[in-house]
């Protein structure tokens, strides 16, 4: 399976903010979408870092002025991307060897979405259910 | 606004496309108990079951057997089935609104992906669905012509349609011959001259899509003899690493049987069967009459992508194969419905999870979904689309708890059909296909075959007393 699957029923639309932007306002666009992590772009729409809900929580805990502090200070920069024709099991293994949830999906220099390890989880339950509906169904059809 | 999905006010909802998907969003319905709903099913074609009838294969007989839960489903009273009417032809979407509070398009992926290379359009160059198609008895596609005097014969694509396609080729009349294979198809099929079929894809043994049961069926062919290049049937160091990594054992089986059909010797069959891996073709070479002699491939080294996968790129090394006959078979595209929000660069009705999108506001669209292959692209077994449709109907579900449905001028099941009728007087309804469906049962039963297929409509129509 692509990664292109997954985005397909996500809409084309990816969330994204500014990195000058407040974590107060990370915040609010996290919580207003019901998201786990926000692409940092710049003003040319290219990615520059992504900000988890993860990244906030972990300063909040030694900073209460964390609202206050900006993106930029919280993101990730060295950000992994990846392309639609990636392979989901692939991207997987890479999300969890190397211990991050979510991916911006690049194509052409463009981004055009994001992953997270529930897409992909959730994408390969499904397509194992088919697989076992498929093959039962099959076997059904040899008892006949 | 009125009260819907209560006995006296059924929820209606109407459902484009009567291949798996469509079926699997009519069990879905059914089954929750919060409304009452009411299903039509509309298809272009008299018949019902979309590809399982016209994509999988005739040699696949036990696969099409799924149709037995579809028809459990037709069951139910409160559906019913109109083929032979197209919507965006017959009946427009917006017309469509004044009779259902919700729709549903299900269309799957009619068209193929090009490979965008010089040569694409010479004569002998043609997607794998139009064959599919055409040995299926596709009633679209009884006039089509497959040249079968040439003796080679690529096929482009690693896929399950590939697969497909290049076993057609290579069976044997007689082993055609039990089959529901399109009569017309089985008598080409006969006098066929080919003799060599390759199966070409980009990347190698382990990233094939095909699985093993599809590759082990290659090899136990009555009439030709499955080959791969000893050289091209070695992994490559990234998958042999990745494939140690992920002890993914279904990747090592499949890897097992592809490299035991490596440098294997002629055992005298007539036919062969040739898996290329690691090669792309980059150009298609015509002779004066502008027909396909050869094809220019280049052979391919894998990369590790960031995200962890491995890609194909070109090396310089090229090499050139005789062909006469090139099948396309590296994807495929929804078709537009007129009125409905396309990504065209996928080929998919633009979604999320199912809830048809506006491409302006990024909003859905009131009453309308999506399900299948024209809302995820094509992926996946014939179940595959069970938990898809699932998704789907609960966003339908979840938008009906807060009344974000149409509110159709006549949300009757009789008006509708009024004026299906009146549109298309020779539409097909359940009972039509039933009838057709234990005719063509019959007529195979005579010749021992599981049915014969009726391959245009006007006969279609005749079966069932319609004209």
């Amino acid at each position: 399976m692509k990664v292109r699957r997954i985005l397909a029923t996500k809409g084309m639309r990816v969330i994204t903010i500014a990195p000058d932007k407040k974590i107060r306002d990370a915040v609010a666009v996290l919580a207003e979408h019901n998201i786990g992590a926000l692409v940092v772009a710049d003003a040319a729409g290219q990615p520059v870092g992504i900000l988890s809900e993860r990244d906030v929580i972990r300063k909040a805990a030694e900073n209460e002025q964390v609202f206050d502090l900006f993106v930029s200070d919280l993101m990730t920069r060295d950000v992994i991307t990846g392309m639609p024709q990636d392979d989901t099991h692939s991207v997987a293994r890479t999300m969890t060897d190397r211990h991050f949830r979510h991916m911006p999906i690049m194509d052409e220099g463009r981004l055009i979405g994001i992953v997270s390890i529930g897409d992909i989880l959730k994408a390969e339950r499904d397509q194992y259910r088919g697989e076992i509906d498929t093959l039962e169904t099959q076997i059904m059809a040899d008892k006949d | 606004m009125s009260e819907y999905g209560t006995q006296s006010n059924p929820l209606r909802v109407a459902i484009i496309g009567a291949g798996p998907t469509g079926f699997y969003t009519a069990e879905h319905l059914f089954k929750q108990k919060e409304y009452v709903v009411s299903v039509d099913m509309f298809d272009r074609l008299p018949v019902p079951f979309g590809l399982v009838r016209y994509g999988v294969a005739p040699d696949h007989q036990k696969i099409k057997s799924v149709t037995a839960v579809y028809d459990r489903i037709a069951q139910n009273p409160a559906f019913r089935f109109f083929g032979n009417v197209q919507i965006g032809k017959d009946i427009t979407v917006a017309e469509l609104r004044d009779y259902y509070h919700q729709i549903v398009f299900t269309t799957g992926a009619q068209s193929d992906r090009r490979m965008n290379i010089p040569g694409e359009d010479l004569q002998g160059s043609l997607p794998a669905t139009d064959f599919v198609a055409w040995y299926n008895g596709h009633p679209d596609f009884r006039a089509y012509d497959v040249d079968l005097s040439q003796e080679s014969v690529a096929v482009v694509g690693v896929g399950n349609v590939a697969m497909d396609v290049a076993r057609i080729l290579c069976r044997t009349p007689e082993e055609l011959a039990v089959t529901d294979i399109a009569d017309y198809a089985l008598e080409k099929l006969r006098n066929s001259n080919v003799k060599n079929v390759y199966i070409l894809g980009r990347r190698g043994p382990a990233q094939a899509a095909f699985t093993t049961p599809e590759i082990k069926e290659l090899g136990e062919m009555q009439d030709t003899d499955a080959y791969v290049e000893p050289e091209e049937a070695v992994l490559d160091p990234l998958s042999e690493a990745s494939l140690a990594d992920s002890s993914d054992r279904a990747t090592v089986k499949k890897v097992e049987v592809i490299q035991s059909y490596a440098g294997r010797p002629s055992s005298g069959k007539s036919r062969r069967l040739t898996l290329r891996f690691l090669v792309s073709p980059v150009e298609l070479i015509g002779n004066d009459e502008g027909q396909i002699v050869k094809m220019r491939i280049v052979k391919n080294k894998l990369y590790k992508t960031d995200a962890g996968s491995l890609r194909p790129k070109a090396t310089e090394e090229m090499e050139e194969i005789p062909v006469g006959l090139v099948f396309r078979a590296i994807g495929y595209r929804g078709v537009p419905i007129p009125d409905v929000p396309f990504y065209d660069s996928w080929g998919v009705i633009l979604n999320k999870q199912g809830r048809v999108i506006d491409p302006e506001t990024q909003k859905p669209v009131l009453g309308e979904y999506t399900g299948g292959w024209i809302k995820r692209g094509p992926s996946g077994v014939i179940g595959t689309n069970k938990p898809d449709a699932l998704e789907t109907v609960q966003q339908m579900l979840a938008d009906m708890a807060s009344g974000q449905v149409l509110s159709p001028e006549c949300p009757d099941a009789q008006a509708a059909s009024h004026f299906i009728a009146e549109k298309q007087p020779d539409y097909f309804s359940y009972d039509d296909w039933l009838k057709l469906d234990a005719l063509e049962v019959a007529n195979g039963k005579a010749q021992g075959r599981p049915r014969v297929k009726f391959t245009s409509v006007a006969d279609m129509l005749t079966a069932v007393g319609k004209r």
